[in-house]
C-alpha cells in the first residue's frame, strides 16, 4: 500500500483546490468539470433532437418540407412552407469548422508560448462565430418572411428550437471567446498558464460538433 | 490511478500547478467572513449544506400542508376544512371547502414541491454538500462558487412554484399533476408556465450540483482514499450525480418545448384538431397548427423522471448503509456488491422509463421490453436488501434514533419495492394504473424510503453539523408516531387502490358510487395523515431547540470510522481538517476489528504508529 507521507501545511486560503487535488486522466478539476458539463449539455440536445426525429417520422414527408430550393420562388412544400437553404448553411457550417481549426491553432500557439498567435487565432475564432450568427439571423429572417414560424407546423417548431438552442450556444461561445481574447490581448496567458484557453476550446469544439450533427440531420436528410 | 498524489507528483503533470490555480483565481481570499458571507452567500460546503437542509425542511411543511388538503377532501368530502389549515386555505384561495380547482392544484403542487423542493434538495443538496468533502477528506467542494450558485438557483425555482399557485387564483394554478402531461398542461392556466420555468431552474441547480459532486469526488479524495475505500454515502452521491447530470437536461428540453407550446403557439406536443375554431375561452396564443406528438412529452418526461426516482432513493440507501454498519458494529456486508448494485440500479434506471406509459398507447412490444428491464431492477435492489440484513445479522445492534429510522427505511423500502413489481408487470399494471395503489407505492419509497433516510441522516449527522445532540427522547417519540401514522396513511392506500379507487379525483364518491364504500378507509387515512403531519412539528421543534440548547457533542459521538468524524471539533471549522489533510489507510467499515481494542478503527488511523487513536475522543 503506498501513501504519501505527511502532507505539507497548506495555507487555508487554497480552499477548493486542496494541496493534493489530483489529475484524473491528466485532467485538472476545471477540465474534468467542463467535460461533465458538455456531457450534460449534449443530453439537452439529445432531448430536442429526439423531438425533431419523432415529429418528423410522425408527419409524412410530403407535409414536412420541400426537398429542394434555395428560397427560389415556387419551391414551396405542400403546406406552402419554404425550403431550407443547404448551400448557404453549408457555407455557414464551413465557417464554423474553420473556426474550430483556428481554435486549435490558438491553443497550439500558446502552448508554444506565442502570445501574438494566440491573440490572432482567438480573434479569428470569435469573428467566425459572429459570422455564423449573422448568417443564422439572416436565414431566420428569410424563413420567417417566407412564412415559416414556430406555430405553422412542427417543421418550423423543431427547426427553430434545435437551431435556436445551438445558436444560443454559439452566442455564449462568442461571449466566452471574447472574454478570453480580451485577457489574451493583455498578455494574460503564458506557455505555463493557459488552461482557460483549453476550456474555451473544448466548449467551442463541442458547439461545432453539435452543429455538424444538427446540419446533417436537419438540412441534409 | 488511485494512488494518492503528492504535491510533488502534481507539479510533474502535463501542466504545472500554477495553471491550475488560475481556474480558481478570485475566490476565497480568506478572512473571517461577515454575516452576509457566512450565512447567505457562503462558499463553504457545510453552510451550503445547512442552507439546503433548512430550506427543504421549510418546504416539507408547504408540501405537507398541500397533502393534507387532498386528504381532507377524501376523508371528509365537500366539508369545509376545520382548524388553522382551513383558515389558511380560505385566506389563500377564498374557499374553505376543497373544490375541484383547489384539489387539482393541491395534488399537483404537493408532488412538485416534495420532489423538486424537498427530497432532491435535501438528499442530494443538503447531505451531498455537507458530507461529500468531509467524507473524502477534502477541504471543500471543487468549485465553491458554483456550489453557492446551485443553492441560489433553487430560490427562483421556489418563487416560481409558489407564484404558480397564486397567479391566477386556484383556477389558474398548475392542475395537471406533477407530470404535467400535455394536452392537459397545455390547456391549464397561467400557473403552468411558471411551473415549467420553476422546474427548469431546479434542474439547472441539480446539474450544477452534479458537476461539482462528480469533480470533487474524482479529483479531491484525500491521500489513500481509493474509490473502493469511500463510504457508501459518497458512492451513492457519486452515482446519483451521474444520473442527474445525464437525465436532467432532457426534462429541461421537455419543459422548454412545453413552454413554447403554451406561449408561442408551437405544436411539439399538440395533436391536430385539439384546438379548433375560435373558442373565446381559449388563450389567444393557442393558435397551434397541431401535428405534435403527445406521447413524445411522456417519453422525454420519464426519461428524466424515472432516473429521478433513483436520484431520490440512492443517497438514502447510501446513508442508511453507513448508519446500519455503524450501529451494528459490523463491517457492511458485501461492500463491493453494494457499490455495483447501486451502479446497476442507476444503469437500469435509464432504460425503464416506459413502464410509466403502459397505458399511454405505446406499442405493446415496447411495453414488454420495458417490463423486462424494470423487473431486472429487483436484482440489484434485492442484493442491497439482503446485504443490509446480513449486516444486521449477529451485530451488536444499538437502537439509537438514527438506527430506528434506518431500520424503518429498510422495511418500508422493501414494501415499496415489492409493490413496484406489481406495477412493472404490464397486465397487473392495467388493473392498478392510476389508482391509489400507485400512490401507496410512491409514498412507501419516497416517504418510507427517502424521507426516513433523511430523518436518519439528520439525527445521525446533526452532532457533526451543529455540534450538539438532538433530543433522543423526542426522537424516539417522533419515530414511533411517524412510523405508525405513516403506515396508517399509506398502507390502506394499497387496499383502496386494488379496490379501484382512482387517484386525482376530487370527489370520487359521487362520480363512482362503488367507491362510496371506501369512505371509512379514507377517513382512517386522513386522520393518520393529520397525525403524521403534526408529528413533524415535533421534529422541527427538536431540530431548532437542539441547535441552540442540545447536549454538546464530542468529535465522534457514535464511534464511527469515516473521515467526517475525524474532523475536529464538531462542527468542523472552515477548511474541515486543520493544517493537515488526513491520510486514509483502510475502508470505512472496520468495526469490531481484531486489530484494535476498541470496536471501531477510523479510516485515518495508522496502525504502524504507536497507540493513541488520532480520531478517538
Amino acid at each position: 500500500m503506498s501513501h504519501a507521507g505527511a502532507v505539507p501545511l497548506a495555507p487555508i486560503d487554497t480552499l477548493g483546490q486542496t494541496e493534493y487535488s489530483r489529475r484524473t486522466f491528466g485532467f485538472t478539476p476545471g477540465k474534468f468539470a467542463m467535460w461533465l458539463f458538455l456531457a450534460s449539455d449534449a443530453m439537452g440536445f439529445v432531448g430536442l433532437l429526439s423531438a425533431y426525429i419523432v415529429l418528423r417520422f410522425a408527419n409524412p414527408s410530403a407535409t414536412w418540407r420541400p426537398e429542394t430550393g434555395n428560397w427560389v420562388a415556387g419551391a414551396e412544400g405542400a403546406e406552402g412552407l419554404p425550403a431550407l437553404a443547404p448551400i448557404l448553411t453549408g457555407i455557414n457550417t464551413f465557417i464554423l469548422i474553420v473556426s474550430s481549426f483556428t481554435m486549435v491553432l490558438a491553443l497550439d500557439a500558446i502552448q508554444k508560448g506565442n502570445q501574438k498567435g494566440l491573440k490572432l487565432f482567438l480573434g479569428i475564432t470569435a469573428l467566425c462565430g459572429m459570422t455564423f450568427l449573422g448568417i443564422q439571423v439572416y436565414e431566420y429572417q428569410h424563413l420567417l418572411h417566407e412564412g415559416l414560424s414556430m406555430w405553422v407546423h412542427p417543421y418550423g417548431a423543431t427547426f427553430y428550437i434545435c437551431t435556436g438552442f445551438h445558436g444560443a450556444h454559439v452566442l455564449a461561445g462568442v461571449i466566452y471567446l471574447t472574454c478570453i481574447w480580451i485577457k489574451s490581448a493583455r498578455g494574460g496567458y503564458t506557455k505555463e498558464n493557459h488552461s482557460a484557453v483549453e476550456l474555451v476550446g473544448l466548449f467551442w469544439h463541442f458547439v461545432d460538433l453539435v452543429w455538424i450533427i444538427l446540419f446533417t440531420i436537419i438540412y441534409l436528410f | 490511478m488511485n494512488a494518492p498524489a503528492s504535491p510533488g507528483a502534481h507539479a510533474g503533470g502535463a501542466e504545472p500547478h500554477a495553471a491550475h490555480g488560475h481556474d480558481h483565481a478570485g475566490h476565497d481570499e480568506h478572512h473571517e467572513p461577515g454575516f452576509f458571507r457566512k450565512y447567505i452567500w457562503s462558499h463553504d460546503h457545510k453552510m451550503i449544506g445547512k442552507q439546503f437542509l433548512i430550506t427543504s425542511l421549510v418546504w416539507l411543511f408547504v408540501g405537507g400542508g398541500l397533502a393534507l388538503i387532498v386528504r381532507w377532501q377524501l376523508g371528509f368530502p365537500n366539508e369545509p376544512i376545520s382548524g388553522p389549515l382551513g383558515s389558511l386555505v380560505e385566506a389563500l384561495w377564498g374557499t374553505r371547502t376543497v373544490n375541484g380547482d383547489v384539489y387539482n392544484m393541491a395534488f399537483t403542487m404537493h408532488a412538485s414541491i416534495m420532489i423538486f423542493g424537498v427530497i432532491i434538495p435535501m438528499l442530494v443538496g443538503a447531505f451531498g454538500n455537507y458530507l461529500t468533502p468531509l467524507m473524502i477528506g477534502a477541504r471543500d467542494m471543487a468549485f465553491p462558487f458554483l456550489n453557492a450558485l446551485s443553492y441560489w438557483f433553487m430560490w427562483p425555482a421556489f418563487l416560481l412554484l409558489t407564484a404558480s399557485m397564486f397567479i391566477g387564483g386556484a383556477s389558474g394554478a398548475p392542475a395537471s399533476g406533477w407530470t404535467a402531461y400535455p394536452p392537459l398542461s397545455y390547456l391549464a392556466g397561467q400557473g403552468q408556465t411558471l411551473w415549467s420555468l420553476g422546474v427548469f431552474l431546479a434542474g439547472a441547480s441539480s446539474i450544477m450540483g452534479a458537476v461539482n459532486y462528480i469533480t470533487t469526488i474524482v479529483t479531491m479524495r484525500a491521500p489513500g482514499m481509493k474509490f473502493f475505500r469511500m463510504p457508501m454515502t459518497v458512492w451513492a452521491i457519486f452515482i446519483t450525480s451521474i444520473l442527474g447530470l445525464l437525465a436532467t437536461p432532457v426534462i429541461g428540453s421537455a419543459q422548454i418545448m412545453l413552454t413554447m407550446d403554451r406561449v408561442f403557439g408551437s405544436s411539439f406536443f399538440i395533436p391536430k384538431g385539439l384546438v379548433q375554431g375560435t373558442d373565446p375561452d381559449l388563450n389567444p396564443y393557442q393558435m397551434a397548427s397541431g401535428g405534435g406528438a403527445v406521447i413524445l412529452y411522456q417519453h422525454l418526461f420519464w426519461f428524466y423522471s424515472h432516473p429521478a426516482v433513483y436520484i431520490m432513493i440512492l443517497p438514502g440507501m447510501g446513508m442508511v448503509s453507513d448508519i446500519l454498519a455503524t450501529f451494528s458494529r459490523k463491517p457492511i456486508f458485501g461492500y463491493r456488491p453494494m457499490v455495483y448494485s447501486i451502479g446497476g440500479i442507476a444503469g437500469l434506471g435509464f432504460i425503464v422509463w416506459g413502464h410509466h406509459m403502459f397505458q399511454a398507447g405505446m406499442n405493446p412490444m415496447l411495453g414488454m421490453t420495458f417490463m423486462l428491464s424494470t423487473m431486472m431492477i429487483a436484482l440489484p435492489s434485492a442484493i442491497k436488501t439482503f446485504n443490509w440484513l446480513a449486516t444486521l445479522w449477529r451485530g451488536s445492534i444499538q437502537f439509537t434514533v438514527p438506527m430506528c429510522y434506518a431500520l424503518g427505511f429498510v422495511s418500508m423500502f422493501v414494501i415499496g419495492g415489492l409493490s413496484g413489481i406489481f406495477m412493472a408487470a404490464t397486465p397487473v399494471d392495467m388493473h392498478i394504473h392510476d389508482t391509489y395503489f400507485i400512490v401507496a407505492h410512491i409514498h412507501y419509497v419516497l416517504f418510507g424510503g427517502s424521507l426516513f433516510a433523511a430523518f436518519a441522516g439528520i439525527y445521525f449527522w446533526f452532532p457533526k453539523m451543529f455540534g450538539r445532540h438532538m433530543n433522543y427522547k423526542l426522537g424516539y417519540l417522533h419515530f414511533a408516531i411517524t412510523f405508525l401514522a405513516f403506515n396508517g396513511t399509506f398502507f390502506v392506500m394499497h387496499l383502496v387502490g386494488l379496490g379501484g379507487m382512482h387517484r386525482r379525483t376530487q370527489d370520487p364518491y359521487s362520480y363512482y358510487p362503488y367507491i362510496e364504500s371506501m369512505l371509512p378507509e379514507n377517513r382512517i387515512m386522513t386522520i393518520s395523515a393529520i397525525v403524521l403531519g403534526f408529528t413533524q412539528l415535533l421534529f422541527v421543534f427538536n431540530v431548532v431547540w437542539s441547535m441552540f440548547k442540545g447536549e454538546k457533542a464530542t468529535q465522534n459521538p457514535w464511534n464511527c470510522n469515516s473521515l467526517e468524524w475525524t474532523a475536529a471539533p464538531s462542527p468542523p471549522p472552515h477548511g474541515n481538517f486543520g493544517p493537515v489533510i488526513p491520510t486514509v489507510y483502510r475502508g470505512p467499515y472496520e468495526y469490531s476489528s481484531p486489530e484494535v481494542a476498541e470496536d471501531w478503527l477510523p479510516q485515518n488511523r495508522d496502525l504502524a504508529k504507536p497507540a493513541g487513536a488520532p480520531a478517538g475522543h
